[in-house]
């Protein structure tokens, strides 16, 4: 039941956004999530805005990944 | 960006070094043993083949983390008699098959109880502004799912929507696992904490778990590549000797977690003592309205009048999301207990171990 899903914003107002996940269009509830853009990702649980996504954060981790893997035993 | 944490090619090469290094460790009892917390870790790790491919190095214990798993059978009597006074119940889907002592929602839906599925608990509000009934939100979940669940109570209080209320039984996550690592000494290996829990609370309550336990921990998303990382840092953890808290879900969790989650709930909420299924009462495990919002508490509006009655009966869910059991040793388990027809909710739940083994289990 704690499945969230990254959401794309397409538009706001107020507490309320829309937003795309999968090429389908959500009303979804940001107000936890200060000054969030249009085209910023949000992780969404139960249409509410949890967290900003951090696209750094994700290359990172898949930098660790390849670091892991390429590293000797 | 989601594709590259589902299939990617440098995921094998990094689990065969995992077992490789799980070969050669030191004065541990194979397979180790460790404690996936999230039920919907237990389904990524059973959906994507880690039970199978680890099978003789790790073995995955499941966690108290599936809300409709560790809601009592008390807690379900006190839904099905709320539903039989004629109210309009609004809750997630999962919890309408739960069978209680006598019944379940599914039965009383049966009967012409009145019951709306809702994906987000904020769509009561639009519910109980289309009625003159008493409109009640069952109310289960973690830390995830609790700031959404104050959104509700702060939008019913502000637009003065008064015939709202909820039944309150969210569980947190901190003092159950304290509960669960006091009976399972010396019995776990690493755990595995719930990514989503984790992005509101953040990493600092989990730091008792290898500084008083010495156990290894990791934040782990969901994806192959998470939980390829998740359990890599667990078993260096270990060879290392260096048990620590090991976030491995950065681009979701951050260390201090959301603040402005964590404000919305003790807005409206205070930690109480709450009840568990198969583990009984546990000191500040869950929370309650605080004073200021009790107006919209179910259990002080409506009189609710349930016997607390033990139920006889050979399911083990209890022992399953306390790590001690598998869903395999169960005796129902496929025989008499399905998705179709459950008899506890570790198959009722699709995040529940006993339906994630039915689904992907060999």
């Amino acid at each position: 039941m704690c499945l969230a899903v990254p959401y794309r914003i397409i538009s706001k107002d107020g507490n309320k956004a829309i937003a795309d996940v999968f090429g389908m269009q959500k009303e979804i509830d940001i107000r936890i999530i200060e000054d969030v853009d249009v085209d910023e990702y949000v992780l969404v649980h139960a249409g509410f805005a949890i967290q900003r996504v951090s696209q750094e954060d994700a290359k990172e981790t898949l930098e660790l990944l390849t670091e892991l893997c390429e590293a000797k035993e | 960006m989601n594709n590259k944490f589902r299939n990617n090619p440098e995921l094998k090469p990094l689990l065969q070094k995992i077992k490789n290094v799980i070969a050669t460790l030191d004065g541990k009892a194979l397979p180790l043993k460790f404690m996936e917390v999230c039920g919907t870790h237990t389904v990524s790790i059973l959906k994507f083949g880690f039970r199978h491919y680890f099978k003789d190095s790790i073995k995955f214990l499941s966690g108290p983390g599936c809300p409709v798993c560790v809601t009592s059978a008390h807690d379900v009597d006190k839904i099905i008699y709320l539903a039989q006074q004629g109210n309009h119940l609004v809750t997630f889907g999962d919890l309408i098959k739960v069978p209680g002592t006598h019944s379940s929602l599914e039965r009383e839906i049966a009967k012409g109880a009145t019951v709306d599925v809702v994906y987000s608990p904020l769509d009561t509000i639009k519910i109980a502004s289309n009625t003159k009934k008493e409109v009640i939100f069952i109310a289960i979940g973690f830390e995830t799912t609790i700031p959404v669940i104050a959104g509700l109570v702060l939008d019913a209080y502000a637009q003065q929507i008064n015939n709202v209320s909820i039944l309150c039984l969210v569980k947190t996550m901190p003092n159950v696992l304290r509960f669960l690592l006091s009976q399972l000494k010396g019995e776990i290996d690493g755990m595995i904490m719930p990514g989503h829990v984790s992005v509101i609370i953040g990493s600092e309550p989990y730091e008792f778990v290898p500084q008083e336990y010495g156990i290894p921990c990791a934040i782990a998303g969901f994806e192959p590549v998470d939980l390829g990382l998740g359990i890599q840092t667990l078993v260096a953890q270990i060879s290392s000797r260096d048990p620590k808290v090991d976030n491995r879900y950065t681009r979701m969790v951050r260390s201090e977690g959301n603040r402005a989650a964590q404000e919305l709930i003790s807005a409206v909420f205070q930690e109480c003592d709450v009840s568990w299924r198969g583990f009984g009462t546990i000191p500040k495990s869950g929370l309650c309205l605080n004073e200021e919002f009790s107006f919209f508490d179910a259990e002080k509006r409506f009189r609710i009048k349930v016997k607390d009655e033990v139920v006889q009966s050979a399911c083990i869910c209890g022992d399953i999301i306390a790590g001690r059991k598998s869903p395999l040793d169960c005796t129902l388990f496929r025989k008499n207990c399905t998705p179709e027809n459950p008899i506890g909710p570790c198959m009722v739940s699709f995040e529940g171990a006993c339906a994630a083994y039915y689904k992907y289990g060999e």
